[in-house]
């Protein structure tokens, strides 16, 4: 077999982060090649690199495909090449028909007018060869994921699709659409598609790919050929490390109750007796991390924010307690002076003003803590940020730059010290670590070792299982809303954490 | 260390980009009048009447930066300015009640409408662009309405004096006008003192500072622009009311927005709402007290240009709420909310001002005029982008 796609010598610099060094990927003519690697791990960006998202001369390395060099000036020179990439988030117009969206901007048709009979025809076709049994005319935004999913695979195939890349397709998928789709990859692999499957989930992975490329902390560590993957060989390269040396040591000293729930439930903000936490009860000591553990879209985030203000949900019922009085969390207002802060899992979304500095954004959140009667003391606020700077190691020229030139750590630390400086007794990490380097994941996870050890107490909610197991005194494991388990540190295991989730899916079906 | 270096200048360049580019507009016109053989263009009556006819448009500006800042639009001010200079008119002339009732009453009615838009954008999310189209239909209607589609006019000296007033001259020098000097030297002592203090600062602060030279450079010619507009003033009628007033305003904006809680809180809703949002901040009541804010200072625009033109008329106020926002935009704000000074819109208001009397002056149609603003307006935000993706 030949190479179809070579990529070599791939560097990619962003500010403050090195995404890609020297990242080399060589993928065979009809092969499905997956690449694995832990979040942040640069492999995104790579296949951003190849479709062409990052224009060639924004990276340093060459591409070779078909034998000829390839230089992307945007998505379109990939796509004319029959190099289609289908991104994580996908990106279907939800109000359209699955037609419209199979052609946008590749419609049929001549002179600019567009032949709708022909598109119909030809997305009747198209769902036939991927198996989705829906008219063309049917609103995307009312099918499953799973189905949106085979549209965006339909649409690859109308451009004549040669080298297919999937990233994480299955991520939001249930078990029979994710077998569905991998179906349908060994079914293109067969027509001679190339594809690239970009997945956490080993078990897929050996199932379909005939090669894997590790990646990691954006360099490709191995390839290996199908008969030499393992899992034990793939999480070794991926991580790189013992897991012993990948947290800090802490010896757990938890003391009294500090923070209850207590049949803590709400509902759907728009689908009015769509219950979306039902009945949720749990606890956090003095010094003590606790871990939510559980699949995407299980109500963890929402949990959180419900309890925090109620900033989701409505129809909240249930008791907060700190330092074992109730409190009053109606707002975000009350749940911050009650001393509890939520950082967000979307730090750029809900956590940060982007383009305001650092100093700005640590004040946030407690700006009667730099003035007096209401006027701010803008001295006392550089004296605040320059403090968490130097406290939290946060790496900047200044704390008067702005937060959007920072690196993923550096700005979930610029957040941490927002919530620090409202001197909270209780710290809500919300995925804390979440797209940040592997180096920077450490201090993160020391800044949540020493608020421990003063006295605070973190409430962390992850989907990444070793961090849990790493980091956690106890893990409360939550399916659908509910709390399906509790494991204290000594007994908490992956397995033992899938197998409670496992069972409440199979009670609930 | 570069990256830091680079943005304190460019913030910098920013401010001293919109003053160079005022202080050009003004010599650029002295000299097109002079070439004309017409009287000097910066005499004491043009500096006057500088501020007389655009004292309103800077006043909503100063509610409009507020808006804008916090991710919203009023298109209604003109049509609230029209309404609340009608309201002013039919209580002073019709019900012959006092100045000193009607200037808070008007004010009230002003932010009672204010706050029946804000209501809907700040606790319904309905689209402030929508909700304040409506509003300018509306307030526009009532005007004619409340007019019954006449003028109401004329109004007593002490109504007129709003807008046309002079200070009087408590020093009794009278030529030139005393207390004018007086006000003038303080006033440049104050820009002075202000400008090194906030120096001073930010080098305490880490900030690089702006080269020295720079800062006196522009920290002498603002105190001799100043002096010369003083003198200007005093050797004609002293200063207009209308010039106190907007000074007063302006400082207070400014103080407002730089240094109290409220006010930062304003740019974080605009920057983020949602992180604002989940940083313990209300951003509906900030957004509902925005257009409280804006309604009221319509009412004070609409109070002084009824005064000025000495009656209420049907069509007042027709076209402010471009000019306001245009300003806005001139003077550095961000369409998406989050960015603005208040200097900066002064300065952006006085462009628009100066370009407006000077080719006045020089006879520029009115065709050629709205071309002309267009394409500064349009420059303006041009120069802006093109330093933020520089």
């Amino acid at each position: 077999m030949t190479a179809l796609l070579d990529m070599r010598e791939i560097s990619m610099v962003f500010p403050g982060v090195k995404a890609l060094d020297r990242v080399s990927l060589s993928v065979e003519a009809g092969e499905i090649h997956a690449i694995c690697g832990e979040n942040g791990a640069g492999k995104s960006t790579l296949m951003k690199v190849l479709s062409g998202v990052y224009p060639h001369g924004s990276f340093e390395g060459e591409i070779t495909y078909d034998g000829a060099p390839l230089r992307n000036r945007r998505i379109h020179d990939s796509e004319e090449k029959g190099i289609i990439i289908i991104h994580q988030e996908l990106a279907l117009i939800p109000l359209l028909s699955i037609a419209e969206n199979l052609f946008m901007g590749n419609e049929v048709a001549t002179n600019g007018v567009i032949s709708w009979p022909l598109a119909m025809q030809k997305t009747g076709e198209l769902l036939r060869q991927v198996g989705l049994n829906e008219p063309p005319s049917a609103v995307v935004g009312k099918l499953g994921v799973g189905k949106q999913q085979l549209i965006e695979i339909a649409k690859a195939l109308s451009k004549n699709v040669r080298l297919l890349i999937l990233d994480e397709p299955t991520a939001a998928l249930q078990e029979a659409d994710a077998d569905r789709l991998l179906d349908l990859m060994l079914e293109l692999k067969a027509q001679g598609v190339t594809q690239i499957i970009i997945s956490h989930k080993l078990n897929e992975i050996s199932r379909v790919a005939d090669r894997i490329t590790v990646i990691r902390d954006g360099a490709a560590v191995s390839t290996l050929t199908k008969a030499e993957i393992s899992e034990d060989r793939i999480i070794r390269d991926m991580v790189g490390r013992d897991m012993a040396h990948r947290y800090p040591e802490r010896e757990p000293n938890p003391g009294e109750v500090l923070f209850e729930v207590e049949g803590w439930s709400c509902q759907h903000p728009e689908q009015a007796g769509r219950q979306m936490i039902k009945g949720v009860s749990l606890n956090v000591r003095k010094g003590e991390i606790v871990g939510i553990a559980g699949l995407m879209g299980t109500g963890r985030t929402e949990l959180a924010m419900s309890i925090f203000g109620r900033s989701y949900g409505k129809s909240h019922a249930g008791t907060v307690r700190m330092h074992g009085t109730p409190v009053d969390v109606s707002t975000v207002p009350k749940a911050i002076a009650a001393g509890i802060s939520y950082v967000t899992e979307d730090r750029k979304a809900l956590g940060l003003i982007l383009d305001e500095p650092i100093l700005r954004n640590i004040s946030l959140a407690n700006l009667a803590g730099i003035a007096s009667r209401s006027i701010l003391n803008k001295r006392r606020e550089a004296q605040v940020a320059e403090s968490y700077r130097k406290q939290l190691a946060i790496r900047t020229p200044g704390v008067q730059q702005k937060v959007v030139n920072l690196s993923g750590g550096n700005q979930q630390k610029v957040v941490l010290s927002k919530w620090l400086f409202t001197n909270p007794d209780l710290l809500i990490l919300d995925e804390p670590t979440r797209g940040i380097d592997v180096g920077a994941k450490f201090e993160i996870y020391t800044i949540m070792k020493e608020l421990a050890e003063a006295d605070r107490g973190i409430l962390m909610i992850s989907s990444e299982m070793p961090e849990l197991l790493g980091m956690c005194d106890r893990i409360y494991v939550m399916n659908e809303g509910r709390i399906v388990g509790e494991l204290a540190r000594g007994e908490a295991s992956q397995e033992k954490i899938m197998a409670l989730i496992v069972k409440d899916v199979g009670r609930a079906a | 260390m570069a990256d830091q270096k680079q943005s304190a200048l460019a913030g910098h360049l920013r401010e001293n980009g919109m003053l160079l580019a005022l202080v050009a507009i003004v010599v650029l016109f002295s000299i097109l009048v002079a070439a004309q053989g017409k009287p000097m263009f910066l005499q004491a009556p043009n500096i006057t009447n500088i501020f007389l006819q655009n004292g309103h448009v800077i006043i909503l500006a100063l509610g409009m930066l507020l808006i804008i800042v916090a991710g919203h639009i009023d298109l209604s001010v003109g049509s609230v300015a029209a309404f609340t200079g009608a309201v002013a008119a039919y209580l002073t002339v019709e019900l012959k009640l006092p100045i000193v009732v009607v200037i808070p009453l008007t004010l009230i009615v002003g932010g009672l409408i204010g706050a029946a838009q804000g209501y809907w954008v700040a606790y319904w999310r309905i689209p402030s662009f929508i909700v304040t189209l409506a509003g300018m239909l509306v307030f526009r209607g009532a005007t004619l309405w409340l007019l019954g589609g006449q003028n109401i006019g004329p109004f007593p000296k002490a109504f007129q004096a709003m807008s046309s007033g002079f200070i009087p001259d408590l020093t009794g020098l009278e030529k030139p006008h005393g207390l004018t000097l007086i006000v003038t030297a303080i006033a440049i002592l104050v820009v002075v003192w202000i400008g090194v203090r906030s120096r001073a600062r930010d080098a305490e602060f880490g900030i690089t500072p702006e080269p020295t030279g720079l800062f006196w450079g522009r920290t002498v010619i603002i105190a001799a622009a100043m002096a010369f507009v003083g003198w200007q003033l005093a050797s004609f009628r002293g200063l207009p009311n209308v010039l106190i007033v907007l000074a007063v305003l302006t400082i207070l904006y400014a103080f407002f927005t730089e240094n109290t809680v409220q006010g930062r809180r304003i740019y974080a809703v605009g920057g983020n709402e949602k992180a604002a949002k989940l940083s313990g901040i209300r951003t509906e009541r900030l957004v509902f007290f925005c257009f409280v804010n804006m309604g009221m200072l319509a009412a004070l625009a609409g109070m002084m240009v009824t005064a000025r033109l000495n009656s209420a008329t049907p069509k007042a106020g027709t076209g402010f709420e471009l000019d306001a926002i245009a300003a806005v935009f001139i003077g550095g704000a961000a369409m998406a909310g989050g960015s603005g000074t208040i200097v900066g819109v002064v300065i952006g208001a006085l462009i628009m001002g100066v370009m407006n009397m000077g080719m006045s002056i020089l006879g520029v149609g009115i065709d050629y005029q709205q071309m002309i603003k267009g394409l500064v307006l349009l420059a303006a935000v041009i120069f802006d982008v093109y330093n933020k993706n520089k």
